[in-house]
Order: structure tokens, then sequence, then C-alpha cells
């Protein structure tokens, strides 16, 4: 069953140093409040996953709080570099970052073959790309029924999965509706889950194409209006273009970034309650 | 009104979706193009982003595959795995929309890292994102980018989507079930894969591009078509429609 929690307790109890993380949200709903949070807890060691890194893990990066990343697509969407992500790989700074790389189709599969409580998922993917021979979670198998060459992919088991969320009930169900990406089987697939949500309701509000995590497979609910900005919660915020725009600037030099930091997030008062 | 020539690129990669009824979209350049098809003569062409949603109808050109203006004007909003397995695995896309970084004479792409000489670390680009899966399991491949010496380049500093491998019988070996690449589209010219190679080969320029401008700004010996066609000047519906796009808020 789900404790409800405010976020530095949720984050303190639930993430660790050292711990397999995974921040999802594609586009949508990206929990950018918890990661504040593990950056004010100066959680590190952390082997973050994502398909779409984005700003959040570009922050974590920059902040030198991540050993390795496993994604599939590190831009900034539609505006250009992550540039923190870049300088770590290319620099080394201020940490080296070991990376596991894929594409989106075979992230998506590790996700599905985690949540489903499989070693692996199986697609027609990698085929004559040079990503395969960078990794050790890419392999073939070949089909038992048709003899066709396949991709198979080694699930992702996260320590620890954050998303955010709508809504959660006083028991912490949670619900969450619009583009609902990749949340569901990172959730499933992790050891435990917190959810940050934008409220916290009597009732679930009924939504077509919403997806329901049940409290019991949830560890702990924060409520944390606003929490997934930059990024937007459907039916409570829109996405801060802007916002994108104005982080080329700001991570794209490390003073610059360190300040941003000290000054936005360690400095910050988190106001959920 | 005369075209500017990333105008000439985006008409022209707009009018490439001729014919087309679901086109999976890459942000940037393929959305630009693949809405402005949608607004000169395709209405009913489906835009499908990674994201999840099938049959976007955006109002205005978003800046990320997840603006919230795709999913509110989508026909059905699906997840992110429904979306690679159900749609573009199962082969149920027409066209894969590509940008690219680097581009090879076989319309191989990379977008994960570009050399930058010895004792250099390479610069990091941004990844895979769907490119592989979208380039293997589409019907047909469209790649647009802007030409230059350092985008189309005699070898790939890292194979990061397979167009057609190193010839015309590598998609077969490789498995991958869709035709590959039928054009790159850039802001001087239309590429075209030779049936019988897979090398490409120059079809087409735009109004007032030479054919040795083209060849110049290719990092390879470019093959070129022995009737090189000129593409119609884009027409005033279609310039207005592009620019009203790009200047919706």
């Amino acid at each position: 069953m789900a404790e409800i929690r405010t976020l530095p307790e949720a984050v303190a109890e639930l993430v660790h140093d050292g711990d397999t993380v995974a921040m999802e949200g594609f586009t949508h709903l990206i929990p950018f409040a918890a990661a504040h949070e593990i950056v004010r807890q100066g959680i590190t060691d952390l082997t973050l996953v994502r398909m779409t890194p984005d700003l959040i893990y570009d922050e974590l990066i920059g902040a030198g709080l991540v050993r390795k990343l496993v994604f599939s697509w590190g831009g900034n969407p539609g505006v250009g570099s992550l540039h923190r992500f870049r300088d770590a790989v290319e620099n080394g700074w201020p940490r080296p970052l070991e990376l596991d790389e894929h594409s989106h189709a075979g992230m998506a599969n590790r996700y599905v073959a985690g949540a489903s409580g499989l070693p692996f998922a199986v697609l027609r993917g990698y085929r004559g790309s040079d990503i395969a021979t960078r990794t050790d979670t890419i392999a073939t198998v070949t089909c038992p029924f048709t003899g066709e060459e396949l991709a198979a992919v080694r699930a992702i088991n996260p320590d620890v999965t954050v998303i955010h969320a709508q809504q959660a009930d006083r028991h912490g169900n949670v619900r969450l509706w619009g583009l609902v990406g990749i949340q569901k089987e990172a959730a499933l697939a992790a050891k435990r889950v917190l959810v940050t949500v934008e409220e916290i309701v009597d009732e679930l509000t009924p939504h077509a194409d919403a997806v329901t995590l049940p409290t019991w497979a949830i560890a702990a609910v924060a409520r944390v209006p606003g929490g997934a900005h930059p990024s937007y919660a459907a039916g409570y915020s829109v996405r801060d273009n802007g916002y994108y725009l104005a982080w080329d600037d700001i991570s794209r030099d490390r003073e610059t970034f360190l300040a941003w930091l000290r000054e936005h997030v360690l400095t910050e008062e988190v106001i959920a309650q | 009104m005369s075209p500017s020539p990333d105008e000439l690129m985006t008409v022209n990669a707009a009018r490439a979706l001729t014919g087309a009824r679901t086109c999976f979209v890459g942000i940037g350049l393929p959305s630009t193009a693949a809405n402005l098809a949608r607004r000169i003569g395709q209405p009913d062409l489906v835009l499908i982003y990674e994201s999840g949603t099938l049959g976007s109808k955006p109002s205005r050109l978003p800046l990320s595959i997840g603006d919230g203006d795709l999913a509110d004007t989508a026909d059905a909003v699906i997840s992110v795995p429904e979306i690679f397995n159900y749609w573009l695995q199962a082969g149920r896309i027409d066209v894969g929309f590509l940008g690219a970084a680097q581009v090879d004479r076989f319309a191989n792409i990379n977008t994960t890292l570009v050399d930058r000489g010895p004792g250099k670390s390479p610069t990091r680009l941004p990844g895979a994102g769907g490119a592989p899966e979208i380039a293997a399991n589409c019907g047909r491949v469209l790649i647009v980018l802007r030409h230059s010496r350092r985008a189309f380049v005699e070898k790939l500093d890292f194979v990061t989507t397979v167009g057609h491998g190193a010839g015309p019988e590598d998609r077969a070996r490789l498995g991958l079930p869709g035709a590959g690449p039928v054009a790159v589209i850039t802001d001087l010219a239309i590429l075209r894969p030779d049936p019988a190679t897979a090398e490409l080969v120059l079809t087409d320029v735009h109004p007032g591009v030479s054919v040795q401008q083209v060849c110049d700004a290719t990092g390879w010996p470019l093959r070129v078509a022995d009737t090189v066609a000129t593409t119609p000047e884009p027409s005033d519906e279609e310039l207005t429609a592009l620019r009203d796009l790009k200047a919706a808020p």
C-alpha cells in the first residue's frame, strides 16, 4: 500500500546512493520536482534509466550524481543538445559517464520485459546498426517457430521508478492520462515506485485512456502541484517550451549551470505537503 | 514570393508524401514537412508521433514530439510500447520521415556521434531515438536534411540507422521489411537510390541550383542521373501555407 508522504521524506526513504533509478514520462509528466529533491539530498552514484534523458537528467548529470546512463535519445527536444550530457560524455565533466545506449523500440521493450517478469524481450530491430556493438544488453535470438533471427534486449528492473501523475486518491491509487508514454511499464518493472501527483482527491476522475496504478503497486505518493514543470500535466498545465529554449543557454556553460543549480534547485523550498 | 533554400526543401519534402496514408514523423524538419503536407492537398494524412499519438492534427508546429497539442488533436493516444510494437513493427505505417546529422551514399544515417580527429573525443549527438526501427519497418523512408560536405560523407562515423547498407541486397539480408529510403530531400536537391545499386543518384535540383553545386556539397563523387529534373517552383499556396505554419504562435 502506498504511503502518502512529503516529497523529501519519500525520496529519502526510497532513493539511495548507487541505485538504478528510472524517472519516466515521455515529454509529458516528467517528474522534475523529484529530481530537484534528489539533487538537494545529494543522492549520488546513480544509474539513471530513461528513454529521453531530457532536461531532468541533464541537471542530475551536471550535478555530478550520475555514474551511468541507460537511454535512447539524448537531446533537448526541438532545441538541440543536452549540454551537460555532452560535457560528461565528451570531457568527463564533472565525472565520466558510462553509457548503455539503445533505440526507443529497444528501451520500450526492455521495460516491457521488466514489467512482465521476463529476463529479456524480443523485437525486430538493431540489424546492421552499430548500436548493438557498444552494449552487452543487446543480443540475437532465433525464433523457435520460424527460424527468424531477432534482437533480444535485456529486461530493465530499476531499484526505484519515479513518475508524476495527475491524481491520487487518499488510499494512494494513482491515475494519469494524456500521453501515458512508458510510465506503466517503468513502474511495474521497478522494485519500488514513487509517484508525485498534482493533487490528492476523494474520488479519481474517470478519464478515457487513463492509466490507473493501484495503491498496492506503489510505495509512496507525494503531492507536488506543478511537479512536472517545465514538462506538463495534461489538464493542469502546458509544456513550458520557453524554458526548454532557455535551457540551451543555462546549460551550455558550466559556471552558468552551477549558478542556476544553486539558485533554482539547492535553495528552493519544497511546497509539497 | 521567392522561396529560401529551406523552404524549397520543406515544400519538396511535403510533396514527397503524396499518396501516403500514414506517416511516422520525426521532430524538426520532418514534422514541419508532414504538417505542411496536411495543409497543401493531403488533409487526411495520418501523422504518427513516437510519443504515442495516432492521427495528430496540430494547429501549430510542435516544439517536441510530446507537445500537448499532438495528444489533444489525436485520433488515439497510446503507450510507447504499443506505438513501436503494434503499429510500427507490425508494418502498419506507409512512410517514415527522418532527419539526419550524416548520411552516406547508401542513405545510411548517423545521429550518434561525429569524429573530431585523432586525440579528440567525438562530438556527441542525441542518438537513435525511434529512427532504426522506423527505417526498418515503415513501407518506405524519406530523409530530409541540409546539404553540406559535413553531412553527406564518404563514410559514416557511426551507423545508427540502416538505409540500404552497402548495396541493393543488404536490406533483405538483414531482414529489414520495408523498402528503405526512397528519397533524400535537401535544400539543394533530391537524391534517389539507383534500383540496381542502391547508391544515391542526383535526380532533381531545386530552381536556381546547379548540378555542380550539389556535387561540391557532397562528400563523395556523387552519381548524376542522365537527365536531372528541376523541381517545380513552389506555388504561392505552398509558400503561404508554410509561412503561416511557421508563424503560428
